[in-house]
């Protein structure tokens, strides 16, 4: 089918971070001229391909081929120089600079030695027209951009690099339907001329505009490459999810609608990520947020935990309405809430502090005696936490820093559960935790739900979603797609309406 | 149309300039205002004497804060600048004497020791991967423990040709150290700030981590802002003893320079985060500050005073930088 070599070659790839393997043994190759979308769950290891091949990892095994010739990408700067650039999804630019420094910030047109500011806008200009910016002055400060032009800014920085392979990652996840189309254009224009493209994405419906072949990813691995029409959307989503080691998961019990609200939104909204969202959050459920990572879930926890600034709509707590000013309001609420962060390190812990001080941090007024902290109380309390949750900590004196990521996540569930939260939002908890520990936190989660306790649990993992929730809300672009709950919350409907493409929208 | 599609955009390129400088424009309007007022109550008024005393006292001030804020301008700081200049100035009276020749070496010397001084914090910093506080902290003593060493007591000579034509009058008119000053910023700080280098000093402070992935050469943009810091402290600190013609290892000289450098660096518009300011814009910072000390001179206010005014006028400028905390949307921003 290809009568010409490819550009970039990758060989038994393997990467391991630590302990996990994120690629195994993957070969993989990009053709001058050829739009190869690149498919896979979330944790497929899609994004480690793309920063091994953009230079920003090292491989731990295996090599990486520009025509043919072995190279050694260790830095960005060598892979673009060889040809390979990469628009990220986590943008590059500088938001303090110009827009102008930011297209030719590592070689901008020199006059006598130094930057050329004028020659600099005037490549500017030309670059922005090229992505259809003319709107964009080239004096701007990136940072005062809204995000659908920052995106293009970042593409039109890529196409200055004059690439031969471009690698576009989630590129065009906050676009207009007008610049999405201009995208294309750009894409068709650069693979006429010869570029090869690697495009990521999680909208079907892009890849089947666009691209010529797919690789389909799944736990580290490549599944198959296959050309455009050769497989059903349906066969595709059956690749992606593949047979994976199940968990155990604690039982369910029987679903019931009469068990009193604990928390009910109405008409959630803030900004693009939250759009219009409302729901109802029962005691004793364990509701599942879904979707695709970065769909507004993240900010949909952090909204109802007072978090965020200017969201509109209300939220009701045990019935009386809740003022979404911050957290210590969120916990003080009548059923009084928890946040358990997603990431651990900067937003659930204090590492130098010990295992004590960080579970008692938030519940302090709950032990506080006649004169300050009582020690007797606070240390039998935190006695009875690490029995309980079972952590690994040679003294409740250790600092948490010395703990593993799994006992870890377990003093911040600790520090929580101190404060005997009604309703808990999880934002992805047992992200890079190992599957001992994974299964003591289901088990947690379904014993506290059995106690009363009101749970929302965003999970990018979807067997665990599926394993532990009675319903799950699928989020897509800041909206509830779907309810799944009893029969129709499988893996299948759970891709299927997370990619958006499931059965009521193609009825439709 | 072409000539109004020009000048609408020669228009608009105005606009964006305003922008980007306007905490130099400020600083620079704070400072005509109060050395007017200075001058209008002044005996003399302004008289090229008047003028060049002035001048020699804030040029000073003027070129450390140009060196603190370079590193700070790669959201790093440089606590060792205070400690460079009084080197240099206990070096410099050693080693900057005899024929108008000599002199002239010796300053050459001066420059490259302070060069270097800058050169090893930024080398620490970028391969050491220690904190630039702490690191410029430490070496900030040793740079003090060399000036002691030198110069245990106050003392010392300058070359007087080179001291007196560098601290008087251009054409009887124009304060040299004023020129000394235009000759930096002309030949240090214009062209740094439009090499890619500097630019790239710029792209670090704003998200060290884009500017990576974007090709930057982080290590060597640091490197250089750090090792300039020490060049142009050593320059406050020749021009201090062709003030002084001498050399003393003070150490309330050395940190109420470093100290007031920062300042001076906030209040001309430079963001403590690092990727947005300029080192004109502390050179009026600097002059704010030392006017303030003028202005309690001709007012008849006690000095004592000196330091609450300071403390006012910097906590103003703090609070213009703080506006941006209005339009936050995620409360979790105020916190990084």
């Amino acid at each position: 089918m290809h009568d010409r070599k490819p550009y970039l070659e990758l060989k038994q790839i393997s990467k391991r971070y630590g302990g996990v393997a994120a690629l195994t043994g993957v070969d993989f190759s990009v053709y001058p001229g050829e739009i190869q979308a690149v498919l896979g769950e979330n944790g497929a290891g899609k994004s480690t391909l793309i920063k091994i091949a953009s230079g920003v990892t090292d491989p731990t095994e295996g090599e990486v081929l520009v025509e043919g010739k072995p190279v050694r990408f260790r830095s960005p700067t060598e892979a673009m120089r060889a040809g390979v650039v990469c628009v990220f999804q986590e943008l590059s630019l500088l938001p303090e600079m110009t827009v102008a420094d930011n297209l030719s910030i590592i070689d901008p047109p020199k006059w006598l030695g130094l930057i050329d500011a004028k020659g600099q806008r005037e490549r500017a200009r030309a670059l922005l027209k090229r992505v259809g910016c003319e709107d964009v002055h080239p004096l701007e400060l990136v940072r005062d951009l809204p995000l659908s032009r920052r995106q293009m800014v970042e593409i039109a920085k890529a196409l200055g690099r004059n690439p031969r392979i471009l690698i576009l990652d989630e590129a065009t996840s906050a676009l207009t339907a007008d610049d999405v189309e201009r995208v294309y254009g750009i894409i068709r224009d650069l693979k006429a001329s010869g570029v090869g493209i690697l495009y990521v994405s999680h909208r079907m419906r892009e890849i089947e505009a666009l691209a010529d072949t797919a690789t389909v990813f799944r736990n580290g691995r490549k599944i198959e490459t296959f050309t455009k029409g050769a497989r059903s959307v349906d066969a595709i989503i059956e690749m992606m999810i593949g047979r994976e080691v199940t968990h155990q998961y604690p039982e369910k019990p029987d679903p019931s609608t009469d068990k009193p609200v604990a928390l009910a939104a109405a008409n959630l909204a803030w900004g693009r990520e939250i759009q219009d969202i409302s729901f109802n959050l029962r005691k004793g459920e364990i509701v599942g947020l879904g979707g695709l990572d970065g769909q507004g879930q993240r900010e949909l926890l952090l909204a109802l935990f007072g978090v965020l600034r200017g969201v509109s709509g209300t939220v009701a707590v045990d019935g009386k309405p809740l003022l979404l000013d911050g957290p210590r309001r969120a916990m003080h609420a009548p059923l009084p809430m928890a946040l358990i962060p997603e990431d651990r390190k900067t937003e659930g812990l204090m590492l130098p502090m010990s295992v004590r001080d960080n579970m008692t941090l938030a519940a302090l007024p709950h032990l506080a005696g006649r004169f300050g902290v009582d020690r007797d109380k606070e240390n039998a309390a935190v006695q009875s936490m690490v029995d309980r949750l079972r952590v690994k900590t040679p003294d409740m004196l250790a600092p948490v820093s010395a703990l593993s990521g799994g006992n870890q996540q377990k003093v911040v569930l600790a520090k929580w559960l101190m404060t005997e939260p009604g309703i808990i939002l999880l934002n992805d908890p047992t992200r890079g935790i190992d599957v001992g520990t994974k299964q003591e936190i289901y088990r947690l989660m379904r014993e506290l739900a059995n106690q009363g306790a009101a749970i929302l649990f965003y999970s990018t993992d979807y067997a665990e979603l599926i394993g532990c929730c009675d319903r799950v809300l699928v989020i897509y672009g800041g909206r509830i797609r779907r309810e799944l709950a009893g029969e129709t919350l499988n893996e299948r409907s759970l891709l299927q309406s997370a990619l958006n493409v499931d059965a009521t929208e193609q009825a439709a | 149309m072409t000539t109004t599609g020009t000048r609408r955009s020669a228009l608009s390129n105005w606009r964006f300039w305003f922008a980007h400088n306007s905490g130099v424009l400020t600083a620079a309007a704070l400072f005509v205002a109060m050395f007017t007022l200075y001058i209008s109550n002044h005996s003399a008024g302004l008289t090229p004497a008047v003028a060049t005393t002035a001048a020699n006292k804030a040029v000073l001030l003027a070129l450390v804060a140009m060196a603190q804020t370079l590193p700070v301008l790669t959201r790093g700081l440089d606590l060792s600048v205070g400690m460079v200049f009084v080197m240099a100035n206990c070096i410099a009276s050693v080693i900057v004497v005899g024929t108008v020749g000599e002199g002239l070496l010796g300053i050459l010397a001066v420059l490259a020791i302070g060069a270097l001084a800058g050169f090893i914090n930024g080398a620490i910093v970028v391969w050491g991967r220690l904190q630039p506080i702490i690191t410029t902290l430490a070496t900030g003593a040793v740079y003090y423990g060399i000036s002691l060493f030198v110069r245990p007591g106050p003392g010392g000579d300058v070359q007087s040709d080179i001291a007196d034509f560098l601290t008087g009058q251009l054409f009887d008119t124009v304060p040299a150290a004023l020129v000394v000053l235009l000759f930096v910023v002309l030949v240090v700080w214009i062209p740094y700030r439009r090499s890619v280098l500097g630019r790239a000093a710029y792209a670090v402070g704003s998200n060290e981590q884009a500017a990576y992935m974007s090709g930057v050469p982080v290590q060597r943009a640091k490197l250089l802002a750090y090792t300039l810091a020490g060049l142009l402290a050593s320059v406050a600190g020749l021009m201090l003893t062709f003030n002084t013609y001498s050399g003393e290892a003070s150490a309330p000289i050395a940190g109420s320079y470093t100290l007031n450098s920062i300042a001076a660096v906030v209040i001309g518009g430079t963001s403590l985060f690092g990727g947005w300011g300029s080192a004109i814009g502390s050179i009026f910072g600097a002059f704010v500050l030392r006017t303030i000390e003028d202005l309690l001179f001709v007012f008849d206010l006690p000095p004592l005073w000196q330091p609450l005014f300071q403390g006012v006028v910097l906590l103003i400028a703090v609070s213009l930088g703080a506006l941006r905390i209005l339009r936050v949307r995620n409360r979790l921003e105020l916190f990084s």
